[in-house]
């Protein structure tokens, strides 16, 4: 500050402005660090009222509220087992159905597409990625539903020896709405996420690198399984985390497909149910204490799993920036 | 970029101001100079029925109605809380719940559930069932359409060989109370299942809201499900008829609904807790239920109180082709008179009744 005030008479004009970028970078600072410390206490005031909320279901059932699937309002026994089994597996379908299409997707988009196509097919896969969750929903309940019943479930259904371990996998009702459908539905909405996600890293890669590559000789193939992939490994874990992570949340489309049975899901055709979907559905007009104490420590533990998947993402993006 | 964030910003403020307002204006426990705006939250059933009410009376009176459709628990909470003027709740409070609460309690539409069913080859209303084995089918013991229990009751009438599925709400409502508060009082099997908005289903599918369940319903052959009635005379969906305590078979009409409400007694009922199910007269719809409004007995602000009040009276008064139009059960005259006289036990702060009704 004093340097100011030694500056020669020509420069003198200068102060007041100097002085009042001073300050507001000073202030600048501050509403950066407000910010994030914003974000910080909303999370740890979420974090605490979740377990506030839901401390009266832990208090009541204990260890039992983690392993029991019996879900009775009537006789206000409740237990998340059945619901997080379903969120763990509908969001791991959806992750192996979306994997594989999302990362063709974002490789055909920056490797192999004509100019032409590129934007169509990139704009298109950002538009599925505005499509509200409802909407998505409504389309599953009653578009993709019925198709997947007459196309999928009854010749699967209809195929599979009696009495065998395929068809206890395979019973269901034929309607097409229960645990598989519901993954089906997930991957399609977490898809764009991650074929967006990819094709932004892969584009990262700088050309020097793919095309020194193809100069050695190295296939298409070759290049993007030896050169591209790996080059964009740690972000991909990253795109894939986020994708999860939305399939464990998501809420509305699976609420209308999944078919809303609480318990375990017994088979791939099976209703089930998620843990967002059980608090969508039944928050709205739960009137007991122990009721609505058990929904909210749902939502808490959603919110650990998700924490654990996120946990999970950085140790591995951690290892392989290591090595 | 800079413009983006510019508007996204402003457009937050605007907002937020605009929730400030609303909500200043429509708490109950708003100054009287504001009284033109009445506050309540609560059912989703009778929502497009207030909606409508509300936009009548606004035009001819100036009163303003801020209804929230967040699901009768949230109306209940709302109004323990006394964030709003009233609550709306499709499942009645008890007596001594009301007591607890120093809440009154009174119906303003009458409205019942209805069986739907996918058969094929089937006319709705064709298919006859009984209380008890509808609660054999939604316990899972009936399995087949053409299961002696269904055949003995619809003598003459070709049933299929195919499964029933059976199609329950997944979200917590009101329908489901009543449709369950009737399994129980008509099939003693029942109470092992119990009556309540939320059920543990033995058996089927859970579809989200009205038409979550109709359209499982649709997509399944042998499907039975149940919906609300308006929902499904506005969709027309084949609905199954029922027996009635007196032993007839009836269909979900406007008139079976008043005949369910007109044969109820309630008078011997304190703060309306009745629910209209399986009454005696010949014509009654046996699965029936009004929705109700919860007021605090104990109103810090006459004039919101008198302001619900005469909206509600007004809306009995005026209201009925409203109501009919959107498929709700306009209450009998002689249990609205019952209802206006109820509300003496709505005081002010001088202890006085914040509203006494035009003599009828």
């Amino acid at each position: 500050m004093s340097a100011v005030a030694d500056l020669p008479p020509t420069v003198a004009a200068a102060p007041s402005r100097s002085a009042f970028g001073a300050a507001f970078d000073k202030g600048f600072e501050i509403l950066c660090f407000s910010a994030a410390t914003f974000l910080l206490t909303a999370l740890g005031g979420i974090v605490i009222s979740l377990a506030i909320g839901g401390w009266p279901a832990f208090e009541t059932f204990g260890l039992n509220f983690f392993i029991s699937a019996e879900w009775d309002p009537v006789q206000e026994i409740y237990g998340a087992a059945g619901a997080v089994t379903g969120t763990l597996v509908s969001a791991s379908l959806a992750l192996l159905f979306a994997l594989p299409l999302s990362f063709g997707i974002a490789i055909f988009l920056v490797e192999l597409c004509p100019p032409m196509l590129r934007r169509t097919i990139g704009t298109a896969v950002e538009l599925l990625a505005g499509i509200p969750s409802i909407v998505y929903g409504m389309w599953g309940l009653f578009v993709f539903a019925p198709w997947f019943a007459k196309h999928v479930q009854m010749p699967i259904m209809m195929s599979v020896e009696p009495g065998s371990f395929w068809e206890k996998i395979t019973t269901g009702v034929p309607n097409g709405a229960g645990i598989l459908s519901a993954s089906i539905i997930l991957a399609i909405m977490i898809l764009p996420f991650i074929a967006a996600t990819m094709r932004e890293l892969l584009l990262t890669i700088p050309a020097q690198v793919r095309e020194s590559a193809y100069g050695l000789g190295s296939t298409t193939f070759e290049v993007i399984r030896k050169v591209s992939i790996p080059y964009v490994r740690t972000g991909a874990i990253g795109a894939v985390m986020l994708g999860l992570g939305r399939a464990l949340g998501e809420t509305m489309a699976v609420t209308f497909i999944i078919g809303n049975a609480h318990g375990f899901p017994t088979s791939i055709f099976a209703s089930g149910s998620t843990i967002a979907s059980t608090i969508a559905n039944e928050f709205a007009e739960a009137t007991e204490r122990l009721h609505s104490a058990s929904l909210i420590a749902l939502g808490l533990v959603l919110f650990v799993i998700t924490f654990i998947v996120l946990a999970l993402a950085r140790l591995l993006i951690g290892r392989q920036a290591n090595l | 970029m800079y413009r983006k964030i510019v508007l996204g910003l402003a457009a937050c403020l605007a907002l937020s101001a605009c929730g400030q307002k609303t909500d200043t204006k429509g708490g109950a426990a708003a100054p009287a100079a504001s009284g033109a705006q009445i506050a309540g939250a609560g059912a989703s059933f009778p929502a497009p029925l207030y909606a409508k009410w509300a936009e009548t009376q606004k035009a001819d009176t100036g009163v303003a109605l801020n209804y929230q459709s967040i699901g009768s628990g949230g109306g209940i909470k709302q109004i323990k809380a006394k964030t709003v003027a009233f609550g709306a709740t499709d499942k009645p409070l008890k007596p001594e719940e009301l007591e607890a609460d120093g809440l009154a309690q009174f119906p303003t539409v009458i409205g019942g559930v209805v069986p739907i069913v996918n058969l094929p080859d089937l006319q709705p209303g064709q298919l006859k069932l009984t209380g008890p084995v509808l609660a054999d089918i939604f316990l899972g013991t009936v399995k087949k359409w053409n299961d002696p229990a269904i055949a003995a009751l619809n003598p003459g009438l070709k049933l299929p060989n195919l499964p029933i599925t059976v199609v329950h709400r997944s979200d917590g409502s009101g329908t489901s109370f009543l449709f369950t508060s009737y399994l129980t009082a008509v099939a003693p099997k029942w109470a092992v299942v119990g009556a309540s908005d939320a059920v543990k289903w033995p058996t089927g599918q859970g579809g989200k809201g009205n038409d979550g369940v109709s359209g499982y319903v649709k997509q399944t052959p042998g499907a039975i499900g149940y919906v609300e009635y308006a929902y499904a005379k506005q969709n027309g969906l084949p609905h199954a008829s029922l027996r009635n305590a007196a032993g007839q078979y009836v269909n979900p009409t406007a008139e079976s609904f008043s005949a369910a409400a007109a044969g109820a007694d309630w008078t011997k009922a304190p703060g309306f807790y009745l629910l209209l199910i399986d009454q005696k007269d010949p014509a009654a719809w046996p699965i029936t239920g009004a929705t109700f409004i919860l007021m605090h007995k104990a109103q810090a602000d006459a004039t919101t109180g008198k302001t619900v009040l005469s909206f509600f009276d007004r809306a009995y008064s005026t209201g009925d082709a409203a109501a009919s139009e959107l498929a709700y059960v306009p209450l009998p005259a002689a249990l609205k008179a019952q209802v206006r006289a109820s509300w003496s036990a709505i005081v002010g702060p001088d202890g006085k009744p914040v509203f006494t009704p035009a003599a009828q």
